[in-house]
């Protein structure tokens, strides 16, 4: 109990920052807005030649939004750690009875807020746009969702050890280091399109299995359940190592005096 | 005031350049407020750090309320308390916010009560919705304090607690851990430089130099070890002394 209200502390915390600026809450929508309306475009291009453009069209935008939960999740995540770091507040922090972990669940909850605003005015957009609604999905948007909402949250899991360790001068992982796994997650095109040499490591990716599903969820109206079992496999392995990781970090941190020296 | 709450045994830390703190012990009782004074460099803050669990010594022990904090850290964490100009609070919430979060933090009931009373006592009241950022550093070391009692801690960690203030504030705040420490029987490990702040705050004084204790007592009884009249002086006599081996 008491380590909920602890959690829910830090939660309110990252609350405030969002709630007293609307420029942030602006900056939230913006991106997610943006990248709809540019793709969606582009994709209503393609449409003009046949029915099976217009269903790629709305294999586009709905890589664009998911890939978005993904890109949200894990920079709603990593930069709200961050806020600690640039306000030098990780000190008083970790002398509260706060634990390393119960952080960690704040940072997920916070992430999983930003997404929702992020996405969601995107999302509503695109159906009088471009007559595409990602909720056609139905409850596999959900499952696709939860998905890459945990991916995300992996990745801001390693990216926020990193800056542990290596300090403020690791933080342009938090915009930068996702989109190296772009090209190999399968956002926008099938696995088949990658060179047969690179195959592996994408399939290694929990992020390449939702996107999969989601096109076959789009063009076959099949959910493929195979696909769902193997991301979240992955997701279970690869989120244990990042806790563990964090946590080798966080006691690397103990052991040089970063936790109270790091900031700007 | 006679039982131990904090027993330090052969503390030492090393960095990979420099031995920052050496071989040191010393005990706190409750209710006891002990200086830790010596040069920039002495150890001060990494001693502190250490005992707050930030810092993992590379040897030697730390029992807090009973507890060896190398394997019961969190059971002590909310007992505890600290306020250095080494951290701040996030300057975009305000006052109240930041007071809010850290009251939930430490498991504090009532806590809108409790802020108020603490604002009052530190004279921070007309602060409460100002943004942290927006305060002035004098302001923001009487809104530090103010977390640092939030939880009415057992013991008190204070890094220079009054560097940034005036005179009359300083005296204040002085006064005030006086009175906060008789009511609620609180410990406070301070490091200073301010010679007068601790012969006026300390029941005892470690004196530090170059991560080593070099002596240690009550204010009087070190001024009258020393020959001095003022604290400064046995002070000055330590550190000289010591920079001239």
């Amino acid at each position: 109990m008491k380590s909920l209200a602890r959690i829910f502390a830090l939660v309110i915390r990252y609350f405030y920052l969002i709630k007293t600026s609307f420029p942030r809450i602006l900056e939230l929508m913006y991106w997610p807005t943006f990248q709809m309306i540019l793709w969606g475009l582009i994709a209503k291009y393609l449409t003009y030649s046949n029915d099976t453009a217009l269903q790629i069209g709305g294999v586009l935008i709905a890589g664009v939004l998911l890939w978005d939960v993904l890109f949200r999740s894990q920079l709603g995540f990593s930069l709200s750690f961050l806020e600690e770091i640039w306000s030098r507040n990780l000190g008083q922090l970790f002398v509260s009875p706060l634990k390393p972990l119960e952080m960690v669940l704040s940072l997920m909850t916070i992430s999983l807020i930003r997404t929702v605003i992020a996405i969601i005015p995107a999302a509503l957009l695109a159906i009088p746009l471009y007559s595409f609604s990602l909720f056609q999905m139905g409850f596999s948007l959900m499952l696709f969702f939860s998905s890459l909402l945990i991916t995300g949250w992996i990745l801001g899991i390693f990216i926020i050890a990193a800056i542990i360790r290596f300090g403020v001068s690791a933080e342009s992982l938090a915009w930068g280091a996702i989109f190296t796994l772009a090209p190999l997650s399968a956002i926008y095109y099938p696995i088949q399109t990658l060179p047969e040499w690179i195959r592996w490591l994408s399939l290694s990716f929990p992020q390449t299995y939702v996107f999969e599903g989601m096109r076959e969820v789009l063009f076959n109206n099949n959910f493929n359940t195979v696909y769902f079992i193997k991301s979240l496999i992955l997701n279970l392995v690869y989120a244990l190592l990042a806790i563990v990781v964090f946590l080798v970090s966080f006691e690397g941190a103990r052991k040089r005096g970063g936790l109270i020296n790091t900031g700007e | 005031m006679n039982e131990n709450i904090i027993e330090v045994r052969n503390l030492s830390k090393k960095f990979t350049n420099h031995q920052a703190v050496k071989n040191i012990s010393f005990d706190l009782k409750r209710g006891e407020i002990k200086g830790i004074l010596g040069a920039n460099g002495a150890g001060k803050t990494t001693t502190i750090t250490m005992l707050l669990g930030l810092l993992t010594p590379t040897s030697g022990s730390i029992k807090i309320l009973s507890h060896d904090i190398s394997k019961n850290r969190y059971k002590i964490l909310d007992k505890i308390n600290f306020s250095s100009p080494y951290v701040d609070l996030p300057k975009k919430l305000t006052v109240r916010q930041n007071l809010f979060v850290y009251g939930m933090l430490y498991g504090v009931a009532n806590i809108n009560k409790k802020i108020k009373s603490i604002a009052k006592e530190l004279g921070f009241e007309n602060l409460l919705d100002l943004k942290v950022g927006e305060l002035s550093s004098g302001q923001k070391t009487r809104v530090s304090l103010g977390k640092a009692i939030i939880n009415d801690p057992e013991i008190l960690f204070l890094d220079e607690p009054t560097a940034s203030l005036d005179p009359d504030t300083a005296d204040r705040i002085r006064t005030f851990f006086e009175n906060f420490c008789k009511k609620h029987d609180t410990a406070i490990i301070l490091a200073s430089h301010n010679m007068e702040e601790v012969t006026r705050l300390c029941d005892s004084v470690i004196m530090m130099k170059n991560g080593e204790i070099t002596d240690q007592g009550s204010p009087s009884s070190l001024l009258k070890k020393y020959g001095k009249k003022k604290l400064e002086d046995v002070f000055l006599k330590i550190a000289r002394e010591e920079g001239n081996r």
